[in-house]
């Protein structure tokens, strides 16, 4: 029974991973069905999931073993099922308290993480003496890192009209934003190619068995 | 032939040319050579350099979507960690990252049959709520995983006695494809306690990630895509699936090339015609 029901997922993969590649030909049925049902059963998957690992053991799990020593569970809880009543009109508002504690909590939580890790240690990381390295590729990049950063930032300084002496550092920036977008660009094409022969893997290994 | 026709039909002879690219190296693989990079040598160095016994954490923060890309780095570093003799203490910010875990230990052990759970490695499972779960951890590792993946007891696994925050790991792994993942380990754990941070991304999330490779030593080393993870392999003499599949990431990058010259070209050439 579990090598039909391994062959049938197999199959069923085969069916999903063509049909969702049939939308470069053009749109059709295949194409909507797969999207559909994949749409579906993530939203399902997760909604389970999610309950067996969260809700389970770190809430009735724990006010089932012990309620009295868990009890500071319960404003969790009330707050959950706050935001829950968003569903309904009447008590819409109530789900604004729940709102508002989450964003409260976030904002402070990732205040100080960001200002340290994003601001502070970004900052001290180009505040080096770029000559103090052992060779001139290092020299050159150490450089390039201060000179960019100075400019990219630059750029963004909109107080004042750039023109003139004050333009330069700005068209410099520019040049450095560019090429930054541009390895971006190129990461995203690897990534994109990366899943595509993830999939050819599965067809021409798992599948047809032409690779080993 | 309307000018639209045109294009689409343009566009599914690029898409059929580009699987074909990709196809024909994996069926007939060319065996190209891979430059190591430096982000990929700083990562390996720090597993390379961190004494035998040490406890030290891989944190599976990816799903099933991005298996090609980060599951060779995962395997590649969990081999070379377990060479070290290192004792790894998996997790999980990601849900289905626990069986991502799971995998990667199957792979791993096939080389290093002789590793033993509990005492050599231990999956102690998912944890939700990203960066408070981290920084709960540098208070208390117990008090976030009372037990392990298997229901064993905090105290009762004998690799984790003398762990009880971040601060007793001699480093962190995040293997990551998103939020969150590399950087909630930078900003709960590496900069307020200092424990070193390395890991591996997906390509689209590695020239964000990047700038945290510096000076301070936020990270050490990253390994974006594919390439990183091919790259790695190399470096522990591995001809994993990322070296295989590199062929075809090669190929498909000239074919693009290739496909953006002749764009341009063309773009050029439409430009002049219209102004005559």
């Amino acid at each position: 029974m579990s090598g039909f029901m391994a062959t049938f997922g197999l199959w069923l993969s085969v069916f999903f991973t063509l049909s969702i590649f049939s939308f470069l030909y053009k749109d059709n049925p295949f194409y909507k069905l797969s999207e559909q049902i994949f749409v579906g059963l993530s939203a399902a998957y997760w909604l389970v999931y999610l309950y067996y690992s969260v809700m389970v053991p770190n809430l009735f799990n724990k006010l089932f073993t012990d309620f009295k020593g868990n009890l500071i569970l319960l404003i969790p809880t009330v707050l959950g099922l706050m935001m829950l009543l968003r569903l309904i009109p009447k008590t819409q508002w109530l789900s604004r308290y729940p709102i508002a504690i989450m964003i409260g909590t976030s904002a402070g939580i990732n205040m100080v993480r960001y200002a340290k890790t994003d601001l502070l240690g970004q900052i001290s990381a180009t505040m080096i003496n770029p000559f103090a390295a052992d060779n001139v590729v290092t020299v050159i990049g150490n450089i390039l890192l201060i000179v960019g950063t100075i400019c990219g930032v630059y750029f963004f300084y909109f107080s004042k009209k750039q023109e003139g002496i004050r333009a330069v550092p700005s068209k410099l920036g520019i040049w450095f934003l560019m090429i930054s977008f541009g390895a971006s660009f190129g990461y995203t094409v690897m990534a994109r190619i990366s899943l595509l022969i993830g999939r050819l893997e599965f067809l021409l290994k798992d599948w047809l068995h032409i690779i080993k | 032939m309307s000018a639209n026709t045109n294009s689409q039909t343009e566009r599914r002879i690029i898409y059929l040319v580009l699987l074909i690219a990709v196809a024909l190296p994996l069926i007939f693989p060319i065996g190209w050579k891979t430059e190591i990079s430096g982000y990929t040598k700083l990562a390996w160095e720090l597993i390379q350099n961190t004494p035998d016994s040490s406890v030290v954490v891989f944190s599976f923060d990816y799903d099933p979507s991005t298996l090609t890309e980060i599951q060779p780095m995962a395997e590649a570093m969990l081999e070379h960690s377990f060479s070290r003799n290192q004792k790894i203490i998996a997790m999980a910010l990601w849900p289905q990252g626990v069986q991502m875990a799971d995998q990667a230990f199957t792979e791993a052990l096939k080389k290093y049959p002789d590793k033993k759970y509990g005492v050599d490695y231990v999956n102690l499972g998912y944890k939700v709520a990203g960066i408070v779960a981290i920084q709960a951890m540098g208070k208390s590792m117990p008090e976030v995983f009372p037990s392990d993946q298997r229901g064993i007891k905090y105290e009762d696994i004998p690799m984790l006695k003398k762990v009880k925050t971040l601060r007793d790991v001699a480093f962190i792994c995040s293997l990551s494809s998103g939020t969150p993942g590399i950087k909630e380990w930078v900003m709960a754990a590496r900069d307020p306690l200092g424990t070193p941070v390395t890991g591996g991304t997906t390509a689209v999330s590695a020239p964000g990630l990047l700038p945290y490779v510096n000076s301070q030593k936020q990270l050490y080393g990253l390994l974006g895509g594919l390439k990183a993870a091919s790259e790695y392999e190399t470096l522990i003499n591995k001809i994993g699936s990322a070296t295989i599949k590199m062929d075809a990431q090669s190929i498909a990058h000239l074919l693009i090339l290739v496909f953006i010259i002749i764009g341009n070209i063309k773009a050029f050439y439409n430009s002049k015609r219209s102004e005559q």
